[in-house]
């Protein structure tokens, strides 16, 4: 026994076994995460139950636990429920039921069971009766039904997208410009200049925009006319809803379709889900603003953060005398990556939003007071803030690689006549870029997957634009945009509907741990080209 | 014997200990000068004294004089960057940057703002040939200085400091982590430079110095114990302590 510890076996045990129980739990994350996430896409069976009550019910089946027993005697058969999702919120209340299978007296999968996604109020389970023209039935039956709308839906759609493109795109710069013109004449007035051969052009020019306004308001009123289709579906209960096409983003048989088919629109839900925009309370739809406003912000952010680090870390390192004060520095700014991000996102409010934004809207932008621009929450108040909550990591990783960088190789450069400016831009801050790319991977990791301090600085659960767009100067940093992290939390807990969300929450969750992993892999890949051309192997 | 470098009762403090106590020697011009003695006698300290490396280090004060080449370079107006192109200086581990064989000879060169493309590839070839190494490296000038073998790694650091054109070059144990061959080739090396150069060595190496060098110092606890002809130290010390450590029977 002795000489067995002596020899150390026991040791090298407990080291893998350590290293083991981590990956686990990290392995267990993901899987978790993947099958719960990749799964909700799936369009899988459309189940009809006959309950013995007489009632019927259709849908698809979310879940199937057993039914606790609480004191039952011991052999009581074991019970077993399912959770049907079945939609038809506007008719029924609920998206989801659970249903005791004890009282299931039929069960099957009718091939024409249709399932329609629409723009509001969830999925809709049924048959289709017939397809309307207004008031007048063009399609009779559930085949006949299915071949109409397969004629007239990518019209309707196409009608729905004209629609969007006129409110977003037209109707948007028309507001845009509207709006600067308003900005404009109030900052006139603010001068002290109320009329005038300026202010009677601006009149001018707003009457002109009002008219393209109502000349598009007219366009809308006339595509909103054209899609007067309508889609009759009867539920499983019997009761009959009437659909415009305008309403359907997608409609489809699962029960009918085969894997290549149900393959094929799974792939087009995920790529919905990624390049979309969210809908119904960002229960459904897609996540893109949201992912944007990650990824834009975590970029602003290591902009920032990294030269401020580095400058810090070089004065740290080959600048200041060492000694106690240092050292105190030192074991501050370490500290500092200690303190909980929330106070970061307090202090980025009342710094950067009340003080530095504030002022910067009396100084530039007194026209759209009291409404702030720069004063409220924004991606570059957000950025700062993380900004400053990383900063601590990218100086702590170029110290160290400042430490690790060999005393010879300033000697061999300040010995040849350089002065220590040089030496420090052309010899060490190459050799130790791979270190400042270490700390700026961990700043990334982290200033990605911070909620907290975000929720006060900026980000909003549905921010009405992207923060970067066509019109001049089409980056607006003071914008509010979506975070993928405060999306989960938003979705998963906040959401009036939790079982819809819930399956958004894995998703997201494992769209915002890709985006963490192509941003690191990104940085990494730089890192590895940058060490195999400073390579330090000598030394 | 015309002097390149005169050092003056030169007493160098880390503090309050006393590395180098009042040393006076004149360093001969195109001359091989050797430093021996035991570790920490000072002799590197001395020799990082004339192209003031020792700046570097906190806590050190420095008395008496160093002349080279007449200029005192001690002298707080004068410009130390000005001074270390004119004193190049090989050191014990050698130091490539991690760049290319090129870009480190093309180093000094460059910050000295040469930048004509054809007037560098001149340079570095001119180096890189006075350094013997033109013939092992001139086919991939443009990998990584790192994957040299270290006799060649310590020549290119000769040819770097050579690229900058100085006066003196210091040595500072420059082949005590070789294998004989490659010390060999940079004493040879070390022979033909002196035609052109003020060279410097240091080394705890009693036959490399009677090999290589013409005169010969030997300190000992910071002092100057003997300086002379390399034959006449090492045939006929004039100090008991010299022969002591010359035969080996210390140090």
């Amino acid at each position: 026994m002795n000489r067995l510890w002596k020899g150390g076996e026991p040791f090298i045990w407990l080291t893998g076994a350590a290293l083991a129980f981590s990956l686990i739990m990290v392995a267990g994350l993901v899987i978790l995460v993947l099958v719960n996430g990749l799964g909700f896409f799936w369009p899988s069976s459309v189940v009809r139950v006959r309950l013995d009550d007489g009632r019927a019910l259709m849908g698809q089946v979310t879940e199937r636990e057993q039914v606790p027993q609480p004191g039952a005697p011991p052999g009581t058969p074991v019970r077993y429920r399912i959770q049907l999702k079945v939609g038809n919120r506007d008719l029924y209340g609920a998206d989801f039921v659970w249903i005791d299978e004890a009282k299931i007296v039929q069960r099957d999968e009718p091939v024409d069971a249709l399932l329609v996604e629409r723009r509001e109020w969830g999925n809709l389970y049924g048959f289709i009766q017939g397809v309307r023209d207004g008031d007048r039935e063009i399609a009779q039956g559930p085949a006949e039904g299915w071949n109409s709308l397969q004629v007239h839906l990518p019209d309707a759609q196409a009608v729905v997208d004209e629609i969007r493109r006129v409110e977003k795109k037209e109707i948007g710069a028309i507001n845009y410009a509207q709006e600067r013109l308003r900005l404009h004449m109030k900052k006139l007035a603010l001068e002290g200049r109320q009329d005038g051969a300026e202010v009677q052009r601006l009149q001018e020019e707003m009457t002109q925009w009002s008219a393209r306004y109502r000349d598009r308001e007219s366009r809308l009123a006339e595509l909103r006319e054209r899609s007067r289709y309508a889609l009759v579906v009867v539920t499983a209960d019997n009761q009959t809803k009437e659909l415009p096409l305008a309403q359907i983003v997608r409609a489809y048989r699962p029960n009918a379709m085969g894997l290549a088919a149900k393959t094929g629109l799974y792939l087009s839900k995920v790529w919905e889900f990624v390049a979309g925009e969210p809908r119904e309370s960002n229960t459904e739809g897609g996540v893109f603003p949201a992912i944007f406003g990650t990824v834009m912000m975590v970029m602003i952010m290591s902009l920032f953060v990294t030269p401020l680090g580095v400058l810090a870390a070089f004065y740290l390192r080959e600048y200041a005398k060492q000694g106690p004060f240092v050292s105190a520095v030192r074991i501050a700014v370490n500290n500092l990556a200690g303190v909980p991000s929330i106070v970061f996102g307090v202090f980025g409010v009342g710094f950067f939003i009340y003080f530095v934004g504030g002022s910067i809207d009396r100084l530039l932008y007194p026209e759209a007071l009291p409404t702030p621009t720069f004063g409220t929450g924004g991606i570059l108040w957000a950025s700062l803030t993380l900004a400053l909550l990383t900063v601590p990591v990218v100086i702590v990783a170029t110290e160290e690689g400042l430490a690790a960088i060999p005393g010879g190789l300033r000697e061999a450069s300040l010995a040849l006549g350089t002065t220590k400016f040089e030496t420090t831009w052309r010899v060490v801050l190459p050799a130790v870029m791979p270190s400042v790319l270490t700390g700026l991977i961990l700043a990334m990791a982290r200033a990605a997957g911070e909620v907290a301090p975000l929720m006060i600085t900026g980000v909003v659960k549905l921010a009405p634009a992207l923060p970067v767009d066509g019109f001049w100067p089409f980056v607006h940093l003071e914008r509010k945009f979506m975070h993928l992290g405060f999306h989960i939390y938003d979705v998963g807990f906040q959401s009036p509907n939790v079982d819809a969300a819930r399956p958004m929450v894995y998703t997201t969750a494992l769209l915002l741990l890709l985006i963490v992993l192509i941003l690191n892999l990104t940085a990494i890949l730089v890192r590895n080209r940058l060490r195999k051309r400073y390579a330090l192997a000598m030394f | 014997m015309e002097p390149m470098i005169e050092i003056r009762k030169l007493t160098l403090k880390y503090g309050e200990k006393v590395a180098i106590e009042d040393i006076s020697l004149d360093i001969p011009k195109n001359q091989v000068t050797a430093f021996i003695g035991p570790s920490g006698c000072g002799k590197s300290t001395l020799l990082r004294c004339l192209n003031r490396l020792n700046d570097l280090i906190d806590d050190v004060s420095i008395s008496g004089t160093i002349r080279i080449g007449g200029i005192d370079i001690n002298d707080p107006s004068l410009d130390v960057t000005e001074l270390r192109k004119r004193v190049g200086m090989v050191f014990q581990k050698s130091n490539p940057f991690p760049k290319t064989i090129y870009d480190n000879v093309a180093f000094g060169p460059r910050i000295l703002g040469l930048s004509g493309r054809s007037d560098l590839n001149g340079l570095v070839e001119h180096s890189l040939r006075a350094a013997a190494l033109w013939d092992e490296v001139s086919d991939r000038l443009h990998t990584s200085a790192l994957s040299l073998s270290g006799g060649q790694q310590q020549r290119l650091c000769i040819a770097r400091a050579l690229a900058v054109d100085p006066e003196v070059l210091l040595m500072d144990e420059p082949c005590s982590a070789l294998d004989p061959i490659a010390t060999a080739k940079i004493e040879e090396l070390i022979a033909d430079l002196k035609t052109r150069y003020t060279i410097v060595i240091v080394t705890h190496n009693m036959q490399q110095a009677a090999r290589v060098s013409d005169y010969t110092a030997f300190l000992y606890l910071g002092r100057l114990v003997e300086y002379d002809l390399t034959k006449q130290l090492f045939v006929k010390p004039s100090k008991k302590q010299t022969e002591d450590y010359i035969t080996g029977r210390f140090g």
